[in-house]
Order: C-alpha cells, then structure tokens, then sequence
C-alpha cells in the first residue's frame, strides 16, 4: 500500500541519521523519535508493515520498530 | 489621542562610556563623548534650529542653520558637526546668530514655493517650522531670479532649472521644486537602507536629488522603503496616501504583519482610517527603519476583495452562499462531531496561523486540544523553520535563535547561509549591511549569487555557491578543516559542551572524506574557498551565523541546523553580543506560533505532551483531558486525509494548497475531506476546497502581541473596528462555545496572562510589562525578569552543548538524464509568501510574475531566450513560467519564486521532506525546462476551477 512506502520512507530516513552512532546508540534513539512525533496511526501502520514482513526497512529501522509501544486503538464513536 | 512623536536629536547616539560634561546656555550636561553639541543641547530640551541633521543619519553640516557659539572660539561653527567637549561653553541664540540663521532662512525660502496652505506637508513641514524658529517676515530677494520652482518664468519663458514631479513610485512622490537639497534623502538611502539608490546631480545651485543616474524612481535601483520619504524635512518626498488624506491626527504603535524581523510601526491615522505607516524609533528590532512591504504594502486591508461575510456551501464545486456567523459556526460544530462520530476522534484537526497574533494560535491550539480532544495541531512552521525547533532543541535544548537582532552591531564576521536578507529580511539585512560596510567580514553559503554577495560598498570575502542539498557536507567540511586545522575555541568546548560527544565528533568530522577536498565532487565548491572561509568563521573574531530556509527545506534540514549548532559551539561563538546562531524567520508571528505549541506533539513552551506533569497542568488549568499521544502534522494529516481516516480541518490564516509542497497531493486530501473551514482575508487558493468561510481580521483590527525572530515579542494594537465584525481570537472563542467550551476572555491580555501561568518561559510576561518595556525577548521570568536579549550566556539551555554527528546523506531527490536541472526556490522583496496580501497592493509594479532564473549556458542548450515561456516538468508534475536569464543561477540550477498561485511552482516541488520533521524539501527538485507556448493545461484548468469555486451566489431579494 502506497501509505506504508512512504512510512517506511520515513523511518528509514530518520534511521540514516542516527546511523552514524552505531546501532548500540542509534536504535532506542530512532525508536524514541517515531514514538515522539508520529501519531498513533503511523505508528499502527509501521508496525502493521512490520507484521506483514517489514519489506524496505532499514535493518537499524526494523529493530527501532519492534521495541516501540503498541499504539493506543482509537474507533470511531468515541468523540 | 493625539499623535505620537519621537525626539529628534539632530546627530546618532554615541557609545562611549566616557562622559564629557559642557554648559549649553547657562545649563550643565554631561553627556557620552563623541555627542555632538546639537545633541546634548537636546538632552536638555534645547532645540538648536537645524533641516539638514536628523539623528538616523550623520551629521553633515550643509544647511548652516544650526550654528552656534563657543566661548573662546572663533566663529560660529555648526552644531551637529562640533563635538561636546569637557569645559565648552556654548552660547545657541544670540543677536548674531540669530540674524545669520534668518539669512540662511530667507535664501532658502527665496527658492521654496510659497503654496503652504495647499502643500501635503502643511502642518508637518520643517523647513516651515524654521521659517518660525528664526523669525522669518520678509525675503527681500523676491522670487523672479534663477529658481527651481516655477514651469516657467513671468514672461512666459520656460525654466530649465525646474523639473517636474516623479510620480512613479506607487506610493510617495518626489517635487523637485520642493526640495532644499540638504542630502538627507542621499544618506538615509546610503546609510540606514544601505541601498546608494539616490545621489545628488550637478553642483552649487545645479545641486537635484537624483535616483540613480537621473531616472524615475521606479526605474531606478530604488528599493521603496520609504527611508527617504521619512528622513526628508520638506514635502519633496511625500506618500500619496498623506497627499490623498491629508495630515494624521493621532497614532498607534503597533507591529507590522509581514515578516520575522518584526518592525515597530506608528500607525498615523485619522479617525479609522489610516493616513500611513511610518517605522517607529524606539521599536528594537527595526530601529525606526523599515521595508516596502511594511511600510506602504497595507492596502490589502481595506481591498475590495476582501470577503467580510461569513459563507458556506455544501459541495465545493456550488457558489458560496453568505450567510450570518450562527449558522456559519454552528455548521462547523455540527459536521466536525458529526465526523467524530462516524470516523472517530482523531478525523478531524486544525492549523494555526503564523500570521495572527500569539493569543490566537494559543487559543486555536487550545481548541483542537481540549475541545477536538485531538493533537492534530500543526502551524506553517513545519514548511519552514520546524527542522530548527528540532536541531536547536538537540544541540542546545530550547528551539529559537540565540541573539537580538542589535547583537550584528558587534559582529567581525557573519556566516549567512541559505538565506537572502536584503530580499526575505530587508531591515535586518540594511543593519547587517551597516555592519558591513564598517568592515565586518562576509561569507555567503547558497548556490545563487545574492545581493549580498556583492552590491554597493558590499563584498562577500567568500562565497561558496554548493549544489543544492549539500549544505550538510559542505558545513562538516568547514568543521574539517576546524578540527584538524587546531581552531576549536578549547576553553569554550571544555567549559561548556558535552566532552565525550565532542571528541567522537571530532574524529568524526576529521576523517579524509569529510575533508573539503573530499567533497568537493559533488559539492561544487572550490576546496580553497571552504578552506579560507573556515579559517576567517573560526579565527576573524566574533562570528554569527545567520540562515534562512536554505539550510531547513531539505531532507536533512535538522542535520544542517546540528550542523551549524557545532560550528558555533567549537569555535566559542555563544553567549555573548556578536555571535551566535540565528535563523532568520519566515512569516511575523512564526516564531511566537511555534512557542505557543502549535505542534502536533508539544505544549506551549516547547514541552512534550507526553510528559505527564506538564499535560496534567494543562489538563487542570482547562478542565479537559487530553490526549498523551502527538498528533498528526500537515503532511500526514494530508496523507491521513487521502487514506480515508482523516475528514474535517479548522485552518486559520494559512495556504497550504499555495504554499505546500506537491500540489496535486494537497488538493487530493483536501478533496477528500467533508468539512474544510478556512478562516482567512481572502478566498485563498485552499479556500478553493473550503465548505466554511470564516471571514479573518488584519493586525490593524486586533490586539495581540507577535513573537519575532529574536524572540522579541512585542504588542500589535488595534487602530480599527474590524470590518469583518470580530477579531480572530473572538472568532475561536466563538468556536469553541459550539464546542462547549466555556471561554470568556473580553481581551487578547487574559490569554497572554493564562499563556504566561502555563509556560515558564513566560512566566513575566504581560500586555503590561510589554507596555512598560516596548517589547520583552523570552525567556521572560524570575531568573531573566527583564528578558533575555542574548541565549545560553553561561551555560546552555539544555546544560552542556552537544556536538551530534551530521552524516551527509544525500537527497532521493536526484538528477539524471530525464531531470538533469535542479530547481531550487526563494522569494523577492516586493512580495511576501504565497503573495495574498501583497498581490493586492501596487507592489506588483515590481514583480508582477514569478520567472524561472537560468544560467545562459543552460538557456542556450534549450533555444530559451529572455521572457520566453518555458514548461518546467519535474516528476511530480509540470508548470510554465517565463524564462529570466542570468548567471546569478550556477550552470545545472535554475529558480524561481512561487509568490503567485498561476505559477504552481509547487506542482513541480514532490513530497521528500526532512527526516527528523517532514519539513518540505523545496529547496531541491530536480528538472527538465524546456520552450513552451504558454501556460500549461494544468495551469488553465486550475485558473478556470479557481474561477468557478469563488462565485458567490447572488443574495435572493427580499419579497
């Protein structure tokens, strides 16, 4: 799906950065990034990407993915 | 009210500490050395008769008019010319003097017309104050002589000396026959506007003021920032609005609304209407200069496209039906709980304005957050400055410029990097100038030849014109050659920053490809030239960093900003006047939007909503829970909103369909949507696929405060009923009660005392306080009750600097054989952003389309010659524009502007965007140009479906 290329565009791209500090450092950082600035449903798209084998992904982005937080489930009737 | 009026002081401030102490008429003053004798006269309140001084400019000793005595000394010498010294004692009337000053007055007035009853500046005019001062009754020389005031002579002859009026400036006229030609004019363009645009032609009584080599003004290198017009003593130079009006009656200090430098303004009015807009002395950012946008681009405001009715349709493609603001916001309230129904909470979400003043964007953030119960909050920060909330925030720990802008003053060299000041910033650039030209040293990093890069008295020592997308490998290089060249400022790097992350960066930096040599195969830049200018940033003395979008709208605009962070950090240039790192900001209130937490994921004062103390605080002072998790921004909301999760936005002072990146994917989301509300002036180019129209209000018809780019913020105060009925914050508030929220705030004061209670970095701040101070810089608190002009002075915000490794990573966004050009864009002086506002002011005269830049060499390849059309196509999408040839552009780059919506530069501009933010990559897309015959069918097709969505139905009449 075209939504998830550009989500994995994403978080490959902040992965790039962190890169540099190896991967000891640079995962909890990337995880910490998407966790901060993306909102729950790119963060439930990633992670359902990831699910269905993750294809694209950086490796440091892929292991960053697996440690986030499960995103809180929002349906609709509750506003 | 009455009209408010600075002191003239006849001659510029003089800094010494030293104090000389003279007697002036029988009075003791002590005064700074270097004070001329017309100045500490002032001081006391003593008016020496003077037109040819005015303390914006240096003395210049013409008129003669201001002479005086001096006890033990010969003459009679001028007073502006003749500095205070310890023991003068200075006689300033006598009957010597007096009867010299009355001669100079009647030769003067001997070649002055005599129309004053009917002249513009009647009531206003200094040479006619003189004629008071002195005493003038009789010029006993008649006016039949040689003159420069009549046509033609009694019998008929015609006058060679005389010249006729230059009326071709839109907005101040130049009588020759007016003049005295005391060179005020000529030097305030010389001196405050730095610009040499005016000069005097001819010699003794063949003595005229000339813009350039005798033409108009508007053919002239003119830049019409009215500096002139307000330094000249006579009505020579006049605004048409004062001829067309009439004399003000009383003023108002305000703001200006266009960009990030903020210029204090008196807004002279009479009655609600306003006569014009003259920079106000005391206002700290601009120093009572200003540009053509502020100073005479305010007509917007009362032009007759302005939409003052609120309206509402229910398909994009029917007309706009006007209706009353009941049901205009109650069809706001019930479609976006309607959308929250059917689509869940997080369907809906808003975007504040830029434009609009603190009080609003705190207000319409507060709504989204505790009324939506949603963060899908975001500001047009995130297509400019948003990568330096993110760089600065990790390299120092608070998300803002570290300087005021009085800071160049002491600057010995200035690094200025993707930014164009004399175009994007003019006041600050004129005072960089200033700088300058009194021997400050100049680096230019940006892949066009700017302005400043060489013009009057103006020579970069250096300028590296790299490839678009290179900033980063190009700053690490100059870090490179820092590190191992031994110039890091050790005793600052050892104090003040993170040492460990330091020494990896260090080594980082140090590598062989890291080298300027190294780089310069796909950098462009000459690896002498990076190395010299590294040498002059570490080594020149105090060195600030002044950068714009040039270094943001990349995909690795954070890393740039990180970038630039470490070069000010190794090299000491922190915490104190003269240096720093300082982005100059977009839009006016840009700075104060981010501030008062319009991003998705922080409150106000730049602090994560996830963090629990702080959101519970938030959560008590509103009586509303909110949501932990960061919201969506604008890119995703647009995504989001094409995905089918994402239908209903409150936007508010913002174009995003003009202004974002990638046109077809920004009306894609927005056609998808079920409820657009756009609360603007105009029908801008989103209001195309708007559903509700909630018609805005101008800064002269609100009061509010806006934040600067050095943080200063200051009060915007009304001078206007707001002819649309409500100012913006009423309209929230409006808003909110269909929410069910129960504000009731009566004045824009009660939200900045709620921001101040919410926000430490506020907490000294008040309407009162800034009226008190003239303005107050944030960080405003018990710790800085005063404010802070200057950041970070003994340690950082965040404790110690940290150093963070930049790895270059280039673009996805590449040339190749289909797209072998890289278009880059910016912005020109005349216009500002997307164009709304001053695209209804005579500011066109000057760019009244956007062309596309591109270097001869690129131009002959395609048979493209001057002011052809040109189709750009990048793989986005494709537009035409026509062709401007020049080598300011390098050959493989071309540039345009995108202040017009016909040019839909963005069409051509794709969705890559930073990776730490998502701020936009504009600065870099690659293209092909090629001949067309005309606009594209793209551009055709949206002028007529533009067209179409702005009709207004016709009110039915009343049977």
């Amino acid at each position: 799906m075209q939504q998830h290329d550009k989500l994995v565009m994403m978080a490959n791209q902040i992965a790039k950065f962190f890169e540099a500090q190896g991967e000891v450092r640079a995962v909890p950082q990337i995880a910490k990034h998407i966790q901060d600035f993306w909102d729950p449903r790119m963060r439930r798209g990633i992670l359902e990407h990831v699910a269905s084998g993750g294809a694209g992904l950086d490796p440091l982005a892929l292991a960053a993915i697996r440690k986030l937080h499960p995103a809180p489930q929002v349906s609709a009737h509750q506003a | 009210m009455t009209l408010v009026t600075e002191i003239d002081y006849g001659t510029p401030a003089s800094k010494s500490e030293k104090t000389v102490t003279l007697t002036i008429d029988g009075v003791e003053v002590t005064v700074p050395e270097g004070t001329s004798i017309m100045r500490a006269a002032m001081e006391v309140g003593t008016k020496i008769p003077k037109l040819c001084a005015t303390d914006s400019v240096e003395a210049f000793g013409s008129c003669r008019l201001c002479l005086v005595e001096i006890e033990g000394r010969a003459g009679t010498p001028a007073s502006c010319t003749t500095p205070a010294m310890n023991g003068l004692v200075v006689h300033t009337q006598n009957s010597r003097l007096k009867q010299l000053r009355r001669g100079v007055m009647e030769l003067y007035i001997s070649d002055h017309p005599l129309d004053c009853l009917t002249c513009a500046a009647n009531g206003d005019c200094e040479l006619q104050d003189m004629a008071g001062a002195v005493g003038l009754r009789d010029v006993r020389y008649g006016y039949d002589g040689a003159n420069h005031v009549f046509a033609k002579s009694k019998d008929g002859a015609a006058n060679d000396a005389w010249m006729p009026k230059d009326e071709t400036n839109p907005y101040f006229t130049y009588d020759p026959s007016k003049c005295i030609v005391c060179n005020r004019c000529v030097r305030a363009c010389e001196e405050v506007q730095g610009t040499f645009a005016l000069t005097i032609a001819g010699r003794g009584f063949e003595s005229r003021v000339s813009p350039g080599m005798s033409e108009d003004f508007l053919d002239s290198e003119c830049v019409s920032c009215g500096a002139c017009v307000q330094a000249c003593p006579t009505a020579t130079l006049s605004e048409k609005s004062l001829i067309d009006i009439g004399q003000p009656e009383h003023s108002v200090v305000t703001t200006c609304a266009y960009c990030g430098v903020g210029c204090a303004f008196k807004a002279e009015m009479r009655g609600e209407e306003v006569v014009r807009m003259v920079p106000y002395k005391d206002g700290k950012a601009n120093r009572g200069h200003s540009c053509v946008k502020g100073r005479f681009a305010w007509g917007y405001a009362t032009h007759k496209e302005r939409i003052l009715k609120p309206m509402v349709r229910d398909k994009i493609t029917d007309p706009w039906r006007e209706t009353t603001w009941e049901e205009a916001i109650g069809r706001v309230v019930s479609e976006f709980k309607r959308i929250q129904y059917q689509f869940g909470r997080e369907a809906v979400g808003g975007i504040t304005s830029s434009r609009c003043t603190n009080e609003e964007t705190f207000l319409v953030q507060k709504l989204i957050r505790a009324g939506f119960g949603v963060n899908n909050v975001d500001t047009c920060a995130r297509v400019c400055h948003s990568p330096t909330g993110y760089g600065l925030r990790t390299a120092f720990g608070t998300s803002a410029g570290t300087q005021d802008f009085d800071s160049v003053e002491d600057s010995d060299v200035m690094l200025v990097i993707g930014a164009n000041p004399t175009d994007a910033h003019p006041v600050f650039a004129s005072r960089m100038k200033k700088r300058l030209r009194a021997g400050a040293k100049l680096i230019v990093v940006d892949p066009r030849r700017i302005d400043l890069v060489r013009s009057a008295h103006i020579e970069a020592s250096h300028h590296l014109p790299l490839l678009p997308g290179t900033n980063v490998a190009v700053l690490t290089a100059m870090a490179h050659v820092i590190v191992t060249e031994g110039l890091v400022n050790e005793k600052f790097v050892r104090e003040r920053c993170e040492l460990d992350d330091f020494q990896e960066w260090a080594a980082f930096v140090s590598e062989e490809r890291n080298s300027p040599e190294a780089v310069a195969k796909f950098t462009g830049v000459d690896p002498a030239e990076l190395r010299a200018a590294a040498r002059l940033y570490a080594t020149g003395g105090n060195a600030a960093i002044y950068y714009g979008l040039g270094v943001t709208e990349h995909s690795q605009g954070s890393t740039t900003v990180m970038a630039i962070a470490n070069l000010a950090m190794v090299t000491g240039n922190l915490g104190r006047r003269g240096v720093g790192v300082n982005p100059l900001r977009g839009q006016n209130n840009v700075q104060g939007a981010c501030d008062m937490g319009s991003f998705p994921h922080e409150l106000s004062g730049y602090r994560h909503i996830s963090d629990d103390t702080t959101r519970t605080m938030f959560e008590e002072f509103w009586g509303a829970k909110l949501n932990p998790e960061p919201g969506l921004r604008i890119p995703n909301m647009l995504d989001a909103a094409v995905e089918g999760t994402f239908k209903g936005i409150y936007i508010q002072g913002e174009d995003i369909l003009q202004s974002d990146p990638d046109t077809r994917h920004v009306s894609a989301g927005l056609a998808a949507m079920e409820c657009v509300v756009v609360q603007d002036l105009f029908l801008n180019e989103t209001a195309n696929y708007a559903h509700v129209f909630l018609p805005g209000s101008t800064f002269l018809e609100k009061d509010g405060t806006f934040t600067n780019a050095e943080r200063r913020i200051q009060l915007v105060r009304k001078v206007m009923t707001p002819l649309n009925g409500y100012a913006d914050w009423e309209i929230t508030q409006l808003l909110a009660h269909g929410f069910g929220l129960d504000w009731k705030y009566a004045h824009p004061s009660e939200i900045m005392d709620e921001i101040a209670a919410l926000t430490p970095t506020f907490k000294n701040v008040s309407f009162k306080k800034i009226e008190e101070m003239g303005s107050v810089q944030w960080p405003c608190n018990d710790a800085n009750p005063e404010g802070s002009p200057i950041m970070h002075a003994t340690t950082f915000a965040r404790g110690k600097g940290k150093f963070m490794l930049t790895e270059y990573v280039p673009t996805d966004e590449r040339t190749g054989p289909r797209f072998p050009l890289l278009l880059t864009t910016g912005r020109i002086l005349s216009q500002y952003n997307v164009g709304a506002q001053t695209r209804r002011t005579d500011n066109v005269m000057w760019h009244e389309e956007d062309r596309l830049e591109i270097h001869p060499h690129d131009a002959e390849q395609r048979g493209i010659k001057e002011g052809d059309w040109v189709r750009i196509q990048s793989r986005a999408g494709e537009t035409a524009l026509r062709a401007l040839i020049t080598d300011r552009v390098a050959p493989g780059v071309v540039y345009t502007t995108f202040h017009h919506p016909m040019t839909q530069a963005n069409v051509i501009t794709t969705d890559f965007s930073d990776w730490a933010t998502n701020c936009p990559e504009y600065k870099v897309t690659a293209v092909q140009v090629g001949l067309s015959n005309g606009p594209t069918q793209y551009q055709e097709d949206y002028e007529a479906f533009a067209q179409a969505s702005r009709r207004i139905a016709a009110v039915e009449a009343a049977e």
